[in-house]
């Protein structure tokens, strides 16, 4: 079957926007810490600066992968490897 | 800019890397582009630093002023830093920690000066991560006897089976890519954001638009530098152990 060259650059946008989809965990994820390092700060005031170092260290890597999905469609975008 | 994007309509939207010059370089064609000028402007602003805090080092005084206090404060803020996270083994890696958290604390807030940041480049990203996945492996080896590292990469299973090997290897491999892409893809979508927020409504971004500059350039730089010199010295600390 023959697709033309336009048709590749719709399914590429698609695929970009699905792969944007990605960016649903980290956020759930990162409000689940942040949820967490208030009530830890709510705790024990007195730790506040190194609870709030960790939760941004974990937040940071929890973004990966929604960094990934991002990656993705970027790519998908803008340097279309499924164009011949 | 390339045509056919979903972008279009804005004509302005760039936030690609250019080529400036190519040449070619044992029959391979090699082309100097912006990340590599930016590359250099940091770089020459750094050793510009680095000159004047010799300098200014060369005469200090025993009541620091002026200059001699904000390097004096850079390099404690940095010391406190390493010593914080590695401890007794803080010493070895204290320079090369320091550079690399200046280098990419420099690149990511060139933003605001305009240019592109070259972080936002996964050729400078990539080699970072390589040094510090070749530290962590040299480490591993310098501080353990070939023994020891057999049993931790089949650590959960017994030394004698060594099926769970190859997904530890995995999990070695996987360390530089999520290091250098975690930084690179950071930095790009703040370049992209701004790109569009430029590009496309260019005649209603007035004032506001420096809020975001806070947000994706210093917060997110900020961090994102942070973040990076922590893994690394994590990583470093588990491959050392509690070796003296």
């Amino acid at each position: 079957m023959e697709f033309n060259e336009n048709f590749i650059r719709g399914c590429s946008a698609i695929g970009a926007g699905l792969a944007l989809i990605a960016g649903i965990g980290p956020g759930v994820g990162q409000g689940i810490a942040a949820g967490h390092a208030a009530a830890a700060v709510g705790r024990n005031p007195g730790a506040k600066s190194e609870i709030t170092s960790t939760m941004l260290l974990g937040q940071a890597v929890a973004e990966t992968t929604g960094l990934y999905g991002l990656v993705t469609g970027l790519i998908l975008m803008f340097v279309k490897p499924l164009l011949p | 800019m390339n045509y056919g994007i979903v972008l279009s309509s804005g004509n302005d939207v760039d936030f690609m890397i250019h080529g400036l010059f190519k040449y070619s370089f044992f029959g391979h064609e090699v082309w100097i582009t912006t990340s590599h000028v930016c590359v250099l402007i940091v770089i020459l602003v750094l050793v510009g630093f680095a000159i004047a805090a010799n300098i200014a080092m060369k005469k200090a005084q025993e009541i620091p002023t002026g200059f001699q206090n904000v390097v004096e404060l850079i390099v404690e803020k940095l010391d406190g830093m390493v010593s914080g996270t590695m401890g007794k083994h803080a010493n070895k890696f204290r320079n090369y920690i320091g550079t690399v958290f200046i280098f990419i604390l420099f690149s990511n807030l060139s933003g605001l000066l305009g240019l592109r940041p070259p972080t936002a480049d996964y050729g400078v990203t990539l080699p970072l991560a390589l040094i510090s996945f070749f530290l962590i492996h040299y480490n591993t080896i310098k501080h353990h006897t070939p023994k020891e590292i057999w049993v931790d990469k089949c650590s959960p299973m017994p030394p004698w089976l060594p099926l769970w090997m190859p997904i530890n290897i995995i999990g070695d491999i996987a360390v530089p890519i999520s290091l250098s892409l975690r930084l690179f893809a950071n930095v790009l979508s703040g370049v992209v954001m701004m790109a569009l927020v430029y590009g496309l409504i260019g005649k209603f971004a007035l004032i506001w638009p420096a809020f975001l500059h806070v947000y994706l350039d210093i917060f997110s730089g900020a961090i994102q530098t942070y973040v990076f010199c922590m893994l690394t010295m994590t990583y470093l600390s588990n491959a050392i152990g509690d070796a003296d």
